[in-house]
């Protein structure tokens, strides 16, 4: 048989790229890529028995009651003095009163070592914070209402966030003069030991009506 | 001019395109590894609160999800309900679904699994809080609120 001369007509790849188009597409519709976020929480195991179901001694100083009601209206209750806000206006400082924000913070700190704000207890953290003193046994008790509404809860509880974020970052300024963002992780728990995020969810109460 | 003249013949080279289905797997495989696909079909309608603070949740695979908002379709009622899985639930349900999601993740990985909860702004904290407890009982420490990213 003699070889033939023609060449092998090339294949026509020119609908490849339409192909492949296609596939991109029906993988760009059908996955998600939102990666989820929110607010990280972590719940206090269940309780053992009756003997556990007793509350926490905590001293009277070292709690600050945060009532959300029905009404998503907000209380504050500290030794100092009780702090209400009609609204999530006012919660966030807005409204011309002082937001929870700066209520949370100046309890976390105790600046000024008052009697009425969380005992203030001398630690050595290592370097590079060195002895300090900080509120140890802060407790922080967020209370809502059966018919508070989610809304009114989570932006309660991204203002008590925000207040040891906005705190922990001052101190990673202050030590480390880099945002708190980019330290490494060993020198984040150094900081989150300094101000611990200490909240507690309690059962909701029937407080406030319906 | 004769310089500009375009009679003159040469006819523009055809631009190769040869490569251009090797680009586009190229994408396709990069979207394939990346994304993970859409898993369950959402029964309930939610619009998720907002807030400033919320923090990304890292590995995907050790996310469990539980929905809550009103029913899509009307005919399963205009109340809050709960969506696990592929289905509508009761809060009781939680602890066995807690334990099917814990089952299929890994040992080492079991203690890291987080629940992130996905309500809708307008649920009744009562609601909530029946999930927290069942949450707690079935020993899914770690969760999350789900909130949109928002400047307030």
């Amino acid at each position: 048989m003699a070889k033939s001369k023609k060449k092998v007509p090339s294949l026509n790849s020119s609908s490849m790229a339409d192909i492949s188009f296609l596939l991109l597409i029906f993988f760009l519709v059908t996955s998600s890529m939102d990666t989820d976020s929110g607010l990280a929480r972590k719940l206090p195991p269940p309780p053992q028995d009756e003997q556990n179901l007793q509350e926490m001694k905590v001293q009277q100083r070292n709690l600050m009651v945060v009532l959300v009601n029905s009404q998503n209206q907000t209380m504050v209750k500290t030794q100092l003095g009780d702090e209400w806000y009609a609204n999530v206006t006012q919660m966030v400082g807005k409204g011309g009163k002082v937001g929870l924000k700066d209520k949370v913070k100046e309890f976390v700190t105790n600046p000024n070592n008052s009697e009425q704000l969380p005992e203030l207890t001398e630690e050595d953290l290592g370097p590079p914070i060195g002895t300090v003193m900080r509120t140890a046994d802060h407790v922080i008790s967020l209370q809502n209402d059966a018919t508070t509404s989610y809304k009114a809860y989570i932006a309660v509880q991204n203002e008590l966030v925000k207040a040891y974020n906005e705190l922990r970052q001052d101190a990673a300024k202050k030590y480390y003069s880099k945002s708190y963002d980019e330290l490494l992780p060993e020198e984040q728990e150094l900081i989150n030991t300094l101000y611990p995020q200490r909240i507690s969810e309690a059962e909701p109460k029937n407080f406030g009506g319906n | 001019m004769g310089k500009f003249n375009k009679s003159g013949g040469k006819e523009l080279p055809e631009l190769n395109t040869s490569s251009l289905p090797d680009m586009i797997f190229a994408i396709l495989f990069f979207f394939m590894v990346t994304v993970t696909m859409r898993s369950e079909e959402l029964m309930v309608k939610f619009r998720i609160p907002a807030a400033s603070e919320v923090q990304k949740l890292e590995k995907k695979s050790l996310v469990t999800f539980i929905n809550i908002g009103i029913p899509t379709d009307p005919r399963l009622g205009t109340g809050t309900q709960m969506q696990l899985n592929d289905k509508l639930a009761a809060v009781s349900d939680i602890q066995d679904y807690i334990a099917q999601e814990k089952s299929s993740l890994n040992e080492a990985d079991q203690q890291f699994m987080t629940v992130s909860i996905k309500a809708d702004e307008n649920t009744k904290m009562q609601y909530i809080s029946d999930v927290k407890q069942a949450l707690r009982k079935a020993y899914a420490l770690k969760i999350s609120y789900s909130a949109r990213k928002a400047e307030n």
